[in-house]
């Protein structure tokens, strides 16, 4: 087991530790800061901590990356959210005059939750996950990663598991960021097939012409269906899933077929899919079967508000342990969300002594503290399980430094970027 | 034909250049001067015609038959340009097109003063005004619509014939109605997806790469997106300069009679604070409540947990019929540490929330119950959530089912359900209440479940045969043939119809 048993009590004595030497804050910082394209962008961002004892505290900001270190190591928040980028300070919001003290910009957000999906889940409910249905997860990513870039030509998008039961998208691109209320809505909306409460059993209802766009998540949805909903959940095993998989609008010609084999329904399924005779009967009703099991689920208001506050990567989530970390879209198959490492995993990994360390510590211990607490610390997630999880958000980071470099030669001149530009290279490489 | 346009343009002088089309995007405020009768009547006209656009909308489909044969009759009845063609001659005794022109231009002004004061008047003056706008320019000719764009300055770019070529198929399957010929045929244009967003939303286009695809016929909702924008934006200049236009005393009453007459009974203010105990609550969900919050009540006594929408919906509406913020913390708490909350967690993350509703929290917004177009309109419940209009948002077999259960006749069911299906769900819930109350006509015009509320509470104490009476006399005076008609208006006559005004909105 990759994981040390996480205690929640232990939260007290991890998380200095965390924050003290593990936590990426030169990377974190380097990506808030978003190049320093725009003024005050990190100074003017709202971050909201949950304390100990569930104390929630919102409007923080801080003005440099060194000020948002010693405040987290001060305060040892157990959650941390990100919000918006303000007109003002959030921390001196209440000294701006009432109306003036507005939410300016923020990344597009996503968060899929799996408990979206407890009315097709038999294996888990409420806040349980397992393998089997983390596919909906991959499912989940790959349609809306290929329809956020290649619809909406959106290009820096950061994957995050939760460290329970969800996923988070955060679009970075800086069109992303300044979208309006309006927009995100219409997006989120664009992205949103299943729909309806409790009160609904037909929550996809599919008409001509069909979309490219459902087309596309169609064909991502079918190649996972057979192995997700029919081996692993077994939604074809008793006749109780049966009769919820047939209460939705199936032709009534073929029910009492259904009805009387509901044992032999897997080879029944086979036909189905192949059979041309159903596209005629009730028109896609099997696409929308599928649909309503596998398509991604996500809460329209979370994506909408420009202020709305969401988990940051790389923070703790308290009942788990596991940390939030980013997702690498290349080895999304493999990915296992249970091998994510707690806190307590990284904490141990650190204890471990490593011989070939000595030597650095003295060469390095003549710089000044900072640069030294920096060194220190990225040797430290290093050595832990964190490691792999930092590459995916550095190769990230690099990606958008490229457009900021972009940026930064349209707002100044030609001939003062070379040499700027140069000098804001230099200083994002590191070790 | 050229030397009669000379003739006007002399004349007419630059005014007429200004209403060559009878469309607009009041891009330029009336710079003339204006009789303060006409001010009045010019007003309350164009209210008149936005309030006749907002039920319209509410109670068919915009742009459906009804709705457009409806609205072409208020456009005829209150004088507003409805003929493309200027040069109409004058018709005896009649407004000629130009005066109706004139008239659209300076009403729309003068309504922007009177609603651009709070969030919610800009709110409801932009959504009848963009609904009156869809209409009218849906009406023009294909030719007319291109000069207005040309007019308004909105050029879009057009999609190559090579790219249309190359997307044909996606073309085909992203919009309704669209075959390969005329694909080839129709204009194509490539706008940044955020200027489209109402078709976007819907998954009416093409997208790729962050454009959306608009065929020509869809540019409407381009425009009416970009019209949007600079309302918006007008209507927030508006309100700063508007101390000045307030300080004028001829003006103040007029416009604020004019806002307020829209924002009717907001049960904000509630009348019978503490007049409720909890133990009738359950008694009452089952006698006045109306169905969306029925179904809220029952959920929460069931599940001993809301959703926030549902939080939001059944709680604002607790206020709107008396509860006081301590029976209301009383109420949640108990109910939900029944559940899997424990008091100390209730106090933390929930009682903050009831509060805020309170306006006791936060900005302090006394946050107002919910209308019945808001709960239809905003918000759509999803998964776990049990909030909404259960004649919008519920499936007609549950629906169904759960009418049953609560004892509702079966031919009264198959009313119900034949309403729902012509949308007409605020009709539906009125025949609701028609059957579980047992009278033949509910006397009133549903869209606030405060309202219901109140109305059932009414019934139920007796007084019933006075509602009655005050129905019959209430509903002849909203006769059209008793309405004074503006015709050579002086300022007595502008103050009845004032009076009229306010009737026309009480019937509500």
């Amino acid at each position: 087991m990759p994981t040390s048993d996480y205690d929640p009590a232990c939260l007290p004595d991890l998380l200095p530790l965390y924050y003290r030497r593990l936590f990426p804050f030169s990377q974190y910082y380097r990506w808030l800061s978003y190049g320093g394209v725009s003024k005050n962008y990190f100074q003017n961002r709202e971050f909201s901590f949950t304390l100990k004892d569930d104390i929630y505290v919102r409007y923080q900001s801080f003005t440099t990356q060194n000020e948002l270190e010693k405040e987290m190591q001060k305060m040892v928040p157990y959650k941390v959210d990100i919000g918006a980028v303000y007109s003002h300070r959030p921390s001196q919001h209440n000294a701006v005059k009432s109306g003036t003290f507005q939410a300016l910009e923020k990344e597009l957000v996503f968060d899929i939750d799996m408990t979206d999906y407890d009315d097709v889940r038999r294996c888990c409910s409420a806040a349980d996950i397992c393998s089997k249905c983390w596919t909906l997860m991959i499912i989940a990513i790959r349609i809306l990663d290929r329809a956020l870039r290649e619809d909406f030509g959106f290009h820096h998008l950061l994957w995050v598991y939760s460290g329970r039961r969800g996923v988070h998208c955060w679009v970075c691109d800086d069109a992303a960021r300044k979208l309006s209320v309006a927009a995100r809505s219409a997006v989120a909306e664009y992205l949103s097939l299943v729909k309806g409460g409790e009160e609904t059993l037909r929550k996809v209802v599919l008409s001509d012409p069909i979309h490219p766009f459902i087309n596309h998540s169609l064909s991502v949805v079918e190649r996972y269906f057979q192995q997700y909903a029919i081996v692993e959940q077994d939604i074809l095993c008793s006749k109780e899933s049966v009769d919820k998989v047939l209460s939705l609008p199936i032709p009534v010609k073929f029910h009492n077929s259904l009805c009387q084999f509901w044992y032999h329904i897997k080879k029944y399924w086979k036909y189905l899919s192949c059979s041309h005779n159903i596209k005629k009967g009730g028109q896609y009703f099997d696409k929308e079967i599928m649909l309503q099991y596998c398509y991604p689920r996500l809460d329209v208001n979370v994506s909408k508000g420009v202020n709305h506050l969401l988990k940051s990567p790389f923070s703790v989530h308290p009942k788990t342990g596991r940390i939030s970390v980013p997702i690498d879209l290349k080895e999304l198959n493999t990915f296992d969300p249970f091998e994510v490492p707690t806190i307590s995993l990284i904490c141990e990994e650190l204890e471990r002594p490593r011989a070939d360390e000595a030597e650095e510590d003295d060469v390095k211990d003549k710089e000044n503290e900072q640069e030294a607490g920096e060194r220190r610390r990225i040797r430290d997630y290093k050595r832990t399980s964190l490691a792999k999880y930092v590459k995916v958000f550095d190769r990230f980071l690099e990606a958008m430094a490229r457009s900021w470099k972009g940026e930064m030669l349209k707002k100044s001149g030609e001939l003062e970027t070379s040499f700027s530009v140069f000098l804001t290279f230099m200083s994002f490489t590191y070790t | 034909m050229q030397f009669s346009g000379r003739r006007k343009k002399l004349i007419g002088s630059s005014q007429n250049d200004l209403y060559d089309h009878c469309l607009q995007f009041y891009g330029q405020p009336p710079l003339e001067n204006i009789s303060l009768t006409e001010f009045e009547t010019f007003a309350v006209e164009r209210l008149k015609l936005l309030k006749t656009v907002e039920n319209l909308g509410v109670s068919y489909v915009k742009n459906s038959e009804h709705y457009v044969k409806k609205l072409e009759a208020e456009f005829s009845n209150l004088n507003f340009p409805l003929k493309t063609e200027l040069g109409d001659r004058k018709v005896q005794g009649g407004t000629s097109e130009y005066e109706k022109r004139r008239k659209d231009h300076i009403s729309h002004f003068i309504l922007r003063l009177a609603y651009c004061q709070t969030e919610d008047l800009r709110r409801w003056f932009i959504q009848q005004e963009m609904d009156l706008f869809r209409y009218r320019f849906g009406d023009l000719t294909s030719k007319h619509k291109t000069d207005f764009l040309h007019k308004n300055n909105l050029k879009y770019e057009t999609v190559s014939a090579e790219e249309k070529k190359s997307l044909k198929d996606k073309l085909i399957t992203s919009s309704y109605g669209l075959s390969g010929i005329t694909v080839e045929e129709y204009d194509f244009y490539k706008v940044p997806f955020q200027d489209a967003l109402d078709l976007v939303r819907t998954r009416k286009v093409y997208l790729l790469a962050g454009n959306a695809y608009i065929p020509h016929h869809e540019i409407v909702t381009i425009v009416l997106n970009d019209f949007r924008t600079r309302l918006s934006k007008a209507l927030a200049m508006t309100a700063r300069s508007l101390p000045t236009v307030q300080s004028d005393e001829r003006l103040q009453p007029l416009l604020s009679h004019l806002s307020h007459a829209y924002v009717g009974q907001d049960y904000s203010i509630q009348k019978n604070i503490g007049k409720i105990s909890l133990e009738q609550i359950d008694a009452l969900s089952g006698k006045s409540f109306p169905l969306c919050m029925r179904h809220l009540h029952k959920a929460l006594r069931e599940n001993h947990h809301l959703r926030h929408g549902g939080r939001m919906q059944y709680g604002l509406f607790l206020k709107g019929i008396g509860l006081t913020l301590e029976q209301a913390l009383q109420f949640w708490r108990s109910e939900f540490v029944k559940g899997k909350v424990d008091a100390d967690k209730f106090d933390k993350a929930y009682a903050y929330s009831v509060r805020h509703m309170f306006g006791k929290e936060g900005k302090r917004t006394d946050y107002t119950p919910y209308s019945c177009m808001k709960v239809i309109l905003s918000n759509p419940p999803s998964q776990g959530d049990y909030h909404g209009c259960p004649f919008r948002h519920s499936d007609p077999e549950l629906l169904k089912q759960n009418l049953q259960n609560y004892k509702v006749s079966p031919s009264g069911i198959n009313q119900i359900l034949e309403l729902v299906k012509g949308m007409h769900y605020q009709l539906a819930c009125q025949k609701y209440f028609e059957l579980t109350h047992n009278v033949e006509d509910a006397g009133f015009s549903l869209n606030h479940p405060n309202q219901y509320f109140t109305e059932s509470q009414k019934l139920l104490d007796g007084g019933r045969e006075i509602k009655k009476e005050v129905d019959m006399s209430q509903r002849s005076q909203e006769n059209p043939a008793n309405m004074t008609r503006p015709s050579q208006a002086n300022s007595k006559q502008a103050h009845e119809e004032m009076g009229d005004l306010d009737s026309f909105f009480q019937d509500e």
